[in-house]
């Protein structure tokens, strides 16, 4: 870190970070349980 | 426009999720069959013709992957994203407008030309940012983000069946259906581009626990294409693709082929369930094998995909009619060392070019998918129709093409056998400098 970063506390990411992935996994996990249901075919027919 | 730079105190952990926005996106370019049936209905077209959009869209991918690299690399993350939000975008709205006259070139060249060029920036756009952002975990970096791609296809495929059962599988309905996934990409996409930062030049000298990105030789795009070694990586992705893709292409048929005349055949709704499961472990094999790359090594990790990979074809070809779950054992983890060959690439192409134009480089080499996504259907598809020609059926239509599969992986276990470190002679002369290009500029505001 440099020196200028150190004297000033950089702001807090963790609600950014929180949004960032719910945005992209939200989406994902709606994918994957479709897919499992599909998935679950081969299984049971 | 300048690479944006990452403000102190920036968290790496913010460039995967903006990495995924594009890939989830893109990916959608697997999911194009549902839009198929209906197009072939309202136009009036063949399944050929209903097929071109997608595959001139795969084209163009790895045509912009492969020349637009170097500007990725000059111009940045955040440049690379925004063409390829436009180009995605626009390609679904020419796409609708296209639909809605009833002008299928018009759908061909909106989602296949201008659509594709949207692929091919947007797939290499985060890659060379990550590996310097997780220059300790390269692997599993590219691995989540390349996780993407396969799971777009994932997202897209019941959202898009979804919206043509709401808005109906005319010309209209498909228009507004287009409509909406520009629409709704874009809006998902610009995460991506609001997000995304190249790490400042002390952010890249190395984590907690990892090594300095600086670290090792570098070797620019244009001089890469000079050493064996990209071309032993060409082949070993080839390999690996067109064996992958030798069991994706007729994943349905074969599964029910090898079953028919047992007490167990599999249901039409069985084989749909069977594909949907290859789906997951090429997805799966793309972030676990390629960030257990970072911990096994790359040259070790091929030697997993090619060489067992060899083995689980010649498990199927021998005794995979027997056993249902040993059949579908062997076809899962031939699909996670496909989907972990595409997501381990880039962090080996760092180590042997180093971070310097590693998107560029990435970029060439997925010419090596453009052949395989041609080579893997045509050899399965011709040797499947011959031997049935000459009267075989059941599991013996596959044999001829499981034993070339393994041929071909066999060459691809040899290519990265041979796969050396880069020689001094390519490596750039100033390292540190060139590395540095394009990120001293000021940080921008958090």
């Amino acid at each position: 870190m440099s020196e200028h970063s150190s004297s000033q506390s950089p702001p807090d990411r963790r609600p950014l970070i929180a949004f960032a992935w719910l945005w992209v996994g939200a989406p994902l996990v709606y994918g994957v349980y479709e897919l499992v249901q599909k998935a679950t075919q081969l299984f049971t027919k | 426009m300048s690479p944006p730079v990452a403000p102190p105190g920036w968290s790496r952990w913010l460039v995967p999720p903006a990495a995924l926005s594009v890939h989830l996106s893109i990916g959608q370019a697997y999911a194009w069959s549902v839009f198929k049936p209906p197009l072939e209905s309202a136009l009036g077209l063949s399944g050929t013709q209903s097929a071109l959009p997608f595959q001139l869209g795969i084209v163009m991918l790895g045509l912009s992957a492969a020349f637009g690299g170097t500007l990725v690399e000059r111009n940045g993350p955040r440049w690379a994203m925004t063409v390829a939000l436009i180009c995605f975008s626009s390609g679904f709205l020419l796409s609708s407008l296209g639909a809605a006259t009833e002008q299928y070139w018009l759908i061909v060249f909106g989602y296949g030309f201008v659509g594709g060029i949207g692929l091919g920036i947007g797939y290499i756009s985060p890659v060379s940012t990550l590996i310097k952002w997780f220059p300790d975990r390269p692997g599993m970096a590219t691995g989540i983000a390349i996780m993407g791609f396969g799971g777009g296809a994932l997202i897209a495929s019941p959202w898009s069946a979804q919206m043509l059962e709401s808005f109906g599988s005319d010309s209209s309905g498909i228009a507004l259906a287009f409509l909406v996934h520009g629409l709704s990409y874009a809006v998902f996409m610009t995460l991506g581009v609001l997000l995304v930062r190249v790490p400042r030049s002390e952010d890249r000298k190395g984590t907690e626990s990892g090594p300095s990105v600086l670290e090792g030789p570098q070797v620019s795009a244009r001089g890469a294409v000079r050493t064996p070694q990209f071309w032993c990586l060409w082949v070993v992705l080839c390999m690996n693709v067109t064996a992958g893709i030798g069991i994706l292409e007729k994943a349905a048929p074969m599964i029910t082929d090898f079953f028919k005349d047992t007490s167990t055949p599999v249901s039409v709704s069985a084989a749909a369930g069977f594909v949907a499961l290859l789906s997951a472990a090429n997805m799966a094999g793309r972030i676990g094998w390629s960030s257990t790359s970072d911990l096994i090594g790359r040259k070790n990790i091929y030697r997993l995909y090619l060489g067992a990979g060899a083995v689980m074809y010649l498990l199927i070809a021998l005794v995979g009619d027997s056993s249902k779950p040993l059949f579908i054992l062997c076809a899962l983890v031939i699909l996670s060392f496909y989907g972990g060959g595409f997501a381990t690439i880039p962090a080996y192409l760092k180590d042997l070019f180093g971070t310097y134009q590693v998107g560029a480089i990435h970029g060439r080499l997925l010419t090596a998918w453009s052949t395989a996504g041609v080579l893997g259907p045509l050899i399965v598809n011709w040797i499947a129709d011959r031997q049935e020609e000459a009267g075989k059926d059941g599991s013996s239509l596959y044999t001829m093409s499981l034993f070339i599969m393994i041929g071909l992986l066999a060459v691809g276990f040899v290519a990265n056998e041979l796969v050396r470190p880069v020689h001094a002679r390519h490596h750039i002369p100033a390292p540190r400098e060139a590395a540095d290009v394009g990120t001293q500029q000021q940080p921008e505001s958090a």
